[in-house]
């Protein structure tokens, strides 16, 4: 077994200036000599298209992967609310440091210093470059860029397009990959699931994929290999990720090597639609912005069945306002959803599930008038009546949480590389920047950072240091050997022959993860899980059915291979909550906890980023990076 | 509710395909059409059956990834819907379905009701951007932007590239998809460098893919799903107008 000691490799120095110092003594090479190189980037989403095209621009030859038909359906694209800079733009007070700040403390203390600074300091960047593409930000009268505010920080830093900033975030990346697709200096392959990473010599050499078409097992090769594959909220069945987006990708490079930190670090977003059958498919998210304008309650009595018109002001609790009179409404995403668990636990909670709490935006149209909320929210209302069939313009809506993000992933060095060696991975799909709670705005500042501004950098002082394959390797054994395997574990899938269908299996791990391993753990519980998740295997491996053949178009296939995934991944969750003897951020032990039902962290023992490696006999091992603040003071969140 | 589907099935672009009829009782009028899907192909799978392949992914309605024709209409009944967003409730009781993949010929059938939309990617690519590297970029704020073009360019960018305008225009033209792009470019300040060049390519690359042309029904605009308007093809029309009549005079002035 490896033994790892893991190590950030954040140089040293000055952290305001690190990075620029760091830059400047990365390893360069000019177009000509990158044009040897050959770059495998999977995923197409912000992060893997603003890679794919900055790579590409800087001489390499890219070949980028996605499952989807275009690098424009990714997940990113569901993005709503919003993107952080630190600009500045309403004088408010904002600077780097203060991102930097807010983004450490959002998340409670778990992240790395070095990451978090660097992520503020390109958040300028970033917005200098989407304005130059043709992003359409919304603006002021006056022709400037506008700005609104986010949960968890006390400034206007959040730059938008409606509640469709992820879409048009990446439709620039998008386009930026097409004019390098035009150039030929990316190939695009649309309808590839990457089935395995290879490694030659302790490398990542390159990959296998599955043409989703045709069902071809082929291999690539490559001289390096850059995951930008997502998160893993699918893993709770619901969740308000999209149908396709899996942990395949990055659990076949954990399997080979690559540690995976903080697993149990999952997001549960406070506004969403909730749950109301057993046929429910996927969760809709709507945007925090609107807790901008719209107010949390839920009746001070329990089993109130009241309409909310009904409900005179006095008897209802704003609880947000109540229990946070600094922050409100905008406290950050944890807090938000473990407050709305707990009125509904109490019985305060509404509609006919009672698990669900209003968002009141009476309030603000009465003061701002229907316009101004049409004009701002107006495409999250209509979503809202269609899904609903009810008009939120008239009654508040109805919310709860739900999964939205993973902040674990593949753990990385400052240089977003792997414990394997040429293997990168950036945007969600990596642990780095978030900690143990992400702020809302923050993803796809950190899927564009990683891209268009961080691995074009690392990744070139990586390669500037190897000497390239220039050709293709995949008749090496290690090439044929992972092919064989892919091959062989499908045909095994193809075999089962049960009675369920694999969606079955996934609804059954979902609930197993949600209650266990959601909004609030506790020992016991998390021992139950990992009592009853080895049984939902053999459930998958005895009981589904994959009709038709794997050689065509097979959607029952493809989403196996996936679950399959899931289902180890959510042994490792439970084994990493069940480690983490404190409460941070969205990880709660309900054993850990102030008088005040706050977070209770236990910085003397676990101020680590926990890494697990993969073995097929035993459990996961952990191996710990310690994390080290010499800049900011540790202390217990309040947003009171 | 119970309902009758009429689902167009075919292996893929070289076989022939055929209608079948599946029957389904008990639907909830509150789920979704695709959580419908999801039943029927659940019921299919149990039974062996091959399932239905459709093409879906974030089921919020902005991905494009969805879209198929319901009773002759892309994305069906509701105005302004995306298939994933359609729920039920839009049909009545014993209602009979039919669902055909979006026909044209530039977009191949891949399986039952999923087509390959490749050639949109072509035609951006052959132009739907502006040429800046990454690190190239002036501070955001020095290009200021009347709020109503902003507006604008936002409007004719929401486009999500499911193929629904392409599906209901009887030429099968991609000029709404098209134009759209070419528009929210145009409109702003960025764009404007490269404006002559990027709608004669775009064009270019269109007509080559083999898309049909446009006679202005509005077919296309009154079945987005995303509300792109009409007046985004005349902006395209405009702008290649002023781009070939531009290169039509410099020709005439260096001929002179």
């Amino acid at each position: 077994m490896t033994d790892y000691n893991l190590f950030s490799k954040a140089p040293d120095g000055d952290l305001y200036t690190k990075w620029e110092d760091y830059k400047k003594s990365l390893k360069k090479l000019s177009p000509e000599e990158a044009n040897n190189y050959k770059v495998i980037v999977i995923g197409t989403g912000l992060a893997g298209a603003s890679a794919s095209a900055t790579l590409a621009e800087q001489g390499f030859n890219v070949h980028a992967f996605s499952f989807h038909e275009s690098p424009r359906r990714a997940h990113s694209i569901a993005a709503q609310g919003g993107i952080n800079a630190a600009k500045n733009y309403k004088g408010d007070g904002d600077s780097v440091m203060r991102l930097f700040y807010d983004t450490i403390k959002g998340g409670d203390f778990r992240s790395r210093e070095d990451n978090v600074y660097r992520l503020a300091e390109i958040s300028k960047n970033i917005i200098d470059q989407c304005v130059a593409q043709g992003v359409p930000f919304a603006r002021e009268y006056g022709g400037l860029l506008d700005n609104r505010s986010f949960g968890g920080v006390q400034v206007s830093r959040t730059f938008y397009a409606r509640g469709q900033t992820g879409q048009q975030l990446l439709l620039g990346a998008y386009s930026a990959l097409s004019r390098q697709l035009e150039k030929k200096k990316v190939i695009f392959y649309p309808r590839h699931d990457m089935l395995d990473v290879v490694l030659v010599d302790g490398k990542a050499k390159g990959i296998v994929t599955r043409n989703l078409i045709d069902g071809e097992i082929k291999t690539h090769s490559a001289d390096v290999v850059i995951l930008a594959t997502g998160g893993y909220s699918n893993v709770y069945y619901l969740s308000t990720n999209a149908m396709a987006s899996n942990v395949t990708a990055n659990w076949r490079a954990h399997r080979k090597g690559a540690l995976f930190a903080n697993p149990s670090f999952t997001q549960i977003h406070p506004t969403c639609i909730p749950v109301k059958n057993d046929f429910q498919s996927k969760l809709t998210l709507m945007s925090e912005s609107l807790r901008n304008d719209g107010r949390v309650w839920v009746p001070k009595k329990k089993n109130d069945q009241r309409k909310p018109v009904d409900i005179p002001e006095e008897e209802r609790d704003y609880y947000l306002e109540r229990i946070y009179p600094a922050f409100g409404n905008l406290v950050p995403r944890d807090v938000a959803s473990r407050r709305a668990k707990e009125v509904c636990d109490e019985g305060r909670g509404i509609g006919p599930t009672g698990f669900a709490v209003y968002l009141d935006f009476q309030k603000a149209i009465e003061e701002k008038g229907e316009d101004f909320i049409r004009e701002k929210y107006g495409n999250l209302f209509d979503m809202y009546q269609n899904i609903t069939d009810e008009n939120p313009y008239q009654t508040p809506m109805k919310i709860y949480p739900a999964v939205h993000y993973t902040m674990g992933g593949l753990w990385v060095d400052y240089n977003l590389m792997t414990t394997i060696e040429g293997l990168f991975s950036i945007g969600e799909s990596n642990f780095s920047d978030h900690g143990a709670n992400r702020l809302g705005a923050s993803a796809l500042m950190q899927g564009l950072a990683d891209g268009y501004f961080v691995i074009p950098h690392t990744a070139m002082d990586f390669l500037a240091k190897e000497a390239p394959l220039m050709k293709d390797i995949t008749d090496k054994k290690e090439f044929k050997e992972a092919e064989e395997k892919t091959k062989n574990e499908i045909a095994k899938l193809m075999k089962v022959d049960g009675k369920l269908a694999v969606d079955e299996v996934h609804r059954e791990l979902g609930k197993i993860v949600w209650d266990k391993i959601g909004m609030a753990r506790n020992e016991s519980g998390l021992k139950e899980a990992l009592s009853q998740i080895p049984k939902i295997k053999e459930s998958f491996w005895n009981d589904i059915s994959i009709p038709g053949s794997e050689k065509d178009v097979n959607q029952e296939l493809e989403k196996a291979l996936r679950i399959k995934d899931f289902i180890e991944l959510a042994e490792l969750m439970a084994y990493d909550a069940l480690d983490r003897n404190e409460s941070c951020g969205a990880h709660f032990r309900e054993e850990y906890q102030t008088d005040e039902n706050e977070a209770e962290r236990n910085d003397e023992q676990y101020k680590y980023v926990a890494a697990w490696d993969y073995s097929e006999s035993e459990n996961p091992k952990l191996f710990k990076e310690e994390l080290r603040y010499d800049n900011v003071k540790l202390k217990t969140r309040s947003y009171k | 509710m119970n309902i009758n589907l009429k689902i167009w099935r075919q292996s893929s672009d070289s076989e022939n395909g055929n209608v079948r009829t599946y029957r389904l009782e008990n639907i909830d009028p509150n789920i979704s059409f695709l959580e419908m899907l999801d039943i029927l192909n659940i019921k299919l799978v149990k039974e062996k059956k091959d399932p239905v392949a459709f093409d879906h992914d974030c089921r919020e309605g902005i991905c494009g990834s969805c879209g198929f024709m319901i009773n002759g209409q892309p994305h069906g009944p509701q105005k302004a819907t995306t298939v994933c967003q359609l729920h039920m409730r839009a049909f009545k009781n014993e209602d009979d379905i039919l669902l055909e993949p979006f026909r044209a010929e530039s977009f191949p059938v891949i399986k039952d009701l999923s087509v390959d939309r490749k050639a949109f990617d072509k035609i951006i690519s052959s132009g739907g951007y502006v040429s800046t590297n990454t690190g190239e970029a002036p501070e955001a704020n020095s290009i200021t932007i009347e709020k109503e073009f902003a507006d604008e360019a936002f409007l004719s960018s929401a486009c999500i590239g499911c193929g629904a305008c392409v599906a209901a225009c009887k030429n099968s033209s991609a000029m709404l998809f098209t134009s759209a792009k070419v528009a929210h470019l145009s409109l702003l300040p960025q764009g404007q460098k490269e404006a002559k060049q990027r709608v004669t390519n775009m064009v270019a690359t269109m007509d080559e893919a083999g898309f049909g042309s446009c006679t202005n029904t509005g077919a296309c605009s009154a079945e987005c799903p995303k509300e792109i308007g009409q007046i985004n093809i005349a902006r395209l029309n405009q702008e290649y107008i002023s781009s070939t009549l531009a290169g039509f005079l410099k020709k005439k002035n260096d001929r002179n």
